[in-house]
C-alpha cells in the first residue's frame, strides 16, 4: 500500500523583521525558518527535535498558518494552503490541531472547562448545543477526566489535568492532524508518562498524524516514527527513529544524542562536548550553519551550504561528510 | 573514618497557610555527605528537595520555619549558629547555583561586580585583588575574554554563560559544599552537557563535595555516587547509584525508573504511577505514597520504619520484600540491566 501524505512542505522560510529607530525601519531579519522542505505521512508521528531557537515552533505555527510564510508552499491533503484566506482556511483548520507546550497559559481562565472544550464545536457549527454538551463529557472521559469536570474552571486543576484537557479541546473536532509542540515539557515524570500514553491511545484510536515538537530526544523516541532534527532554521537530517538513534549520520544529530543522560550508570557514550553556543539567526554562519561548533569541520563545510540528500535509504542528511562522526556507547 | 562533612538529622520544614494549616513540606530528612561526594536528592515537584537543600542554608522564606532537626556542618550545628555567622558561611563554605542564572544575577550590576563583591566579602580581598580573583574564575568556568566579560550586565550573556557565571561566583570563595538547584533544567541538552561537565572537573579540582537537586535520573546516573529519593517531604530510599538503578526496594523509586522514556531502550509502552502527588495539606498519614501504589495493604496506614538493606541502602517501605521479589522482573521491561 503506498503511504499517503497529509502534509508535505517545500522550502518554508518565515522570517521576522527586526525594526530600530523612530522610523521603525527593518534593520534585520531573524531567520527562524530558512528553507525546510519535508513530508508527513497519512498516521505516522514525525518529531521535530532541536533546541531553543532552532526554529522548530516557528516550524509547528507557520505550518498551520498562526504564523504567515514567508516563502515557501505548505500542502496540506495535496492542497496548498500557504496562501490561502482566511475564511477559507476555516475548515482546514478543524483537521489540523495543536497541543500547546504551557497547560497554564493556553486555558482562558474565565471559561469552564466545558465552556472551552465547546467552543471549537460551535464555531464549525458541530452537533447542536444540546449535543455538544454530551460530547464535551464524553471527551473529558475519554482524557481521563471525570465528567463533572465541564463545569468547573482551569485554575482547580493540576499541570496534567490541565494537559489532558488541552488535549480534549484539540480532538474535539475529529481533526485528523495534530501539531503538539512541547506537549509534555512542563509536567513531572510520573505524570508525563500518563499523558505520553494517552497520546498513544488516542492516536491508535482515531488515527491521528501527529508533527510533534519537542527538545527531548527521550520522548520524541516514545511518540514517533521519524524524526527530523533542525538547527538554525534548517533541517539537518530525517530518518527513521531506529536508524537516527543507532546511528546518527549528521555531527549535530550525534553530539545531540550523545549529550542526553541515560538513567543507566553502567551506560557508557563518548560524550562529544560542542563548543560555545548557537549562533543567532539573525546572521547565521556562511556554508553550514553548524560549522563553526562541528567538531569534524573541514574548509569547504564554511564556504558551502550543504543539501539535504538520501544517503541511506529513507535516511536524509544535510552534511559534507556524512557519518564522519560517530556515535559510540557501550553498556 | 573520616567525619562527615555533612549531616542532616531528623529536619523538618513547616509552611502555613492562608488558613493557618500547617504544611509539612520536609518532614523527618535525615542524611548525610562526605567530603568531596556527590549526592543526589530526586523527587517530582513538592518532594520538598528544594526546601531541604535551602533549608540547609536557612534560607525558609517567611511563611514558613525549621520546626525541628539538626544540620551539622564541619561539626557544628548551622541551626544553632547567630546569624551573623551564618552570613559567612553561606556563600564561603556552603554555595548555591539555582535552576534560573537569571534570577540569581542582580540585572543592574555588572558580572564582575557581583562576582567581585562575594570576594571582598569573604576573602578579604581589596579591590583589584579581587577583580584578579574574579578574572581568574571566569577564566577557570570557560568564559572566553573574561576580562571583557567582566564589564557585561548579565542580559548580554547567553543562558549557557550566565549558568557558567554563577558558578564562577559561587565557587570564587572555594566553597568545601556546592549546592546545586536544577543547574541544568533550563539549559538546552548540549549546553547542560558543558555545564555537568564542567561542574565535574571543578568539583575535582576544588575537592569539593556537591548536592545535586534534579528531576532528571539521567543526570543522577551519570553524576551522582549516592541518591537520595524523596517523596512528599520524605526520603523513602538512600542508596549508593547502583543500588537505585539496579536494585530499586520503594515502589516509588521503581514507578519513577519504569516510567521515564529512554534514547537507549525501545519501550512499547511507558510504565505509570496513577494519580497525582498529592498536595501537603492532604499528605495521606503512614506512608505518604498509599493510595498511588500497588503494593499497598492495611499496613501501610502506619509510618514505614527505615529498613537497611546494606550499610549504604535502605528503603522506608512495609513491603520491600515483595518488591525486591518481582524487581528483576520488572526492570527488564524498562530496560534496565539487572546483572
Amino acid at each position: 500500500m503506498p503511504e499517503s501524505v497529509i502534509l508535505k512542505v517545500e522550502d518554508l522560510k518565515k522570517y521576522f523583521p527586526i525594526k530600530a529607530g523612530v522610523l521603525r525601519k527593518i534593520v534585520a531579519w531573524v531567520k527562524a525558518v530558512d528553507g525546510v522542505s519535508f513530508e508527513v505521512f497519512t498516521g505516522e508521528s514525525l518529531g521535530i527535535v532541536g533546541e531553543s531557537g532552532c526554529g522548530k515552533s516557528t516550524l509547528g505555527m507557520t505550518i498551520l498558518r498562526l504564523y504567515e510564510p514567508t516563502a515557501g508552499k505548505i500542502f496540506f491533503d495535496g492542497r496548498d494552503i500557504s496562501r490561502l484566506p482566511s475564511s477559507r482556511l476555516r475548515p482546514i483548520r478543524k483537521e489540523m490541531q495543536m497541543i500547546f507546550q504551557d497547560p497554564f497559559s493556553s486555558l482562558d481562565p474565565r471559561m469552564s472547562i466545558g465552556a472551552i472544550i465547546e467552543e471549537g464545536m460551535a464555531v464549525h457549527g458541530m452537533y447542536l448545543p444540546r449535543e455538544r454538551v454530551e460530547k464535551v463529557q464524553e471527551l473529558l472521559e475519554k482524557v481521563g477526566l471525570s465528567r463533572d469536570y465541564a463545569r468547573r474552571y482551569p485554575h482547580e486543576f493540576s499541570g496534567g489535568q490541565r494537559q489532558r484537557i488541552g488535549i480534549a479541546r484539540a480532538i474535539a473536532l475529529h481533526p485528523r492532524f495534530i501539531i503538539a509542540d512541547e506537549a509534555v515539557s512542563s509536567l513531572d515524570v510520573s505524570i508525563r508518562s500518563q499523558i505520553l500514553n494517552l497520546i498513544l491511545e488516542l492516536k491508535e484510536e482515531y488515527g491521528l498524524t501527529y508533527l510533534f515538537i519537542s527538545h527531548d530526544l527521550a520522548v520524541v523516541k516514545q511518540i514517533c516514527d521519524r524524526i527530523l532534527v533542525m538547527y538554525l532554521g534548517k533541517a539537518v537530517e530525517i530518518a527513521g527513529k531506529r536508524d537516527i538513534f543507532s546511528h546518527p549520520l549528521h555531527p549535530y544529530a550525534v553530539a545531540l544524542i550523545s549529550a542526553v543522560p541515560v538513567p543507566d550508570p553502567d551506560y557508557r557514550v563518548d560524550r562529544i562536548i560542542l563548543r560555545g553556543d548557537v549562533p543567532s539567526p539573525i546572521n547565521p554562519p556562511s556554508g553550514c550553519r553548524f560549522h563553526p561548533r562541528c567538531p569534524v569541520a573541514q574548509k569547504q563545510c564554511g564556504e558551502i551550504e550543504p543539501l539535504l540528500r538520501e544517503v541511506e535509504r529513507e535516511h536524509w542528511v544535510a552534511c559534507h561528510f556524512p557519518g564522519s562522526l560517530e556515535l559510540k556507547r557501550k553498556r | 573514618m573520616t567525619p562527615n562533612l555533612l549531616e542532616v538529622k531528623n529536619l523538618k520544614v513547616y509552611f502555613y497557610d492562608d488558613e493557618g494549616r500547617e504544611l509539612k513540606a520536609v518532614d523527618g530528612v535525615s542524611f548525610s555527605l562526605k567530603r568531596g561526594e556527590t549526592i543526589a536528592l530526586v523527587g517530582e515537584s513538592g518532594c520538598g528537595k528544594s526546601v531541604t537543600s535551602m533549608a540547609l542554608l536557612r534560607l525558609v522564606d517567611s511563611r514558613g520555619k525549621i520546626a525541628g532537626g539538626e544540620v551539622v556542618f564541619n561539626g557544628q550545628n548551622l541551626l544553632l549558629l547567630p546569624e551573623s555567622k551564618m552570613r559567612e558561611i553561606r556563600g564561603k563554605d556552603i554555595a548555591m547555583i539555582f535552576q534560573e542564572p537569571s534570577s540569581a544575577l542582580n540585572p543592574v550590576y555588572t558580572i564582575g561586580d557581583q562576582i567581585v563583591e562575594a570576594i571582598m566579602l569573604h576573602q578579604k580581598l581589596h579591590l583589584r585583588r579581587a577583580r584578579e580573583v574574579a578574572i581568574e574564575m571566569l577564566r577557570l568556568v570557560g568564559i572566553p575574554a573574561p576580562e571583557k566579560r567582566l564589564d557585561e550586565y548579565p542580559h548580554e550573556l547567553s543562558g549557557g554563560m550566565k549558568q557558567r557565571a554563577m558558578i564562577a561566583m559561587a565557587l570564587s570563595c572555594r566553597p568545601q559544599l556546592l549546592i546545586a538547584d536544577e543547574p541544568t533544567t533550563s539549559l538546552d541538552v548540549t549546553i547542560q552537557a558543558q555545564i555537568l561537565e564542567l561542574i565535574r572537573e571543578l568539583q575535582e579540582k576544588l575537592d569539593m563535595a556537591l548536592i545535586l537537586i534534579t528531576h532528571d535520573l539521567g543526570i543522577v546516573a551519570d553524576m551522582a555516587e549516592r541518591v537520595i529519593v524523596m517523596y512528599a517531604g520524605k526520603v523513602v530510599e538512600e542508596g549508593n547509584r547502583f543500588e537505585i538503578f539496579k536494585n530499586p526496594l520503594h515502589p516509588y523509586t521503581m514507578g519513577l525508573l519504569n516510567s521515564i522514556p529512554r534514547v537507549d531502550v525501545e519501550k512499547k509502552r511507558l510504565d505509570t504511577i496513577p494519580g497525582v502527588v498529592p498536595e501537603p495539606s492532604s499528605f495521606p498519614v503512614g506512608c505518604r505514597f498509599r493510595g498511588r501504589c500497588g503494593f499497598e495493604t492495611q499496613e501501610c496506614t502506619q509510618d514505614p520504619p527505615r529498613q537497611s538493606v546494606s550499610s549504604t541502602h535502605s528503603v522506608f517501605c512495609h513491603h520491600w520484600e515483595k518488591v525486591k521479589s518481582i524487581n528483576p522482573e520488572v526492570l527488564k521491561n524498562a530496560g534496565i540491566s539487572n546483572s
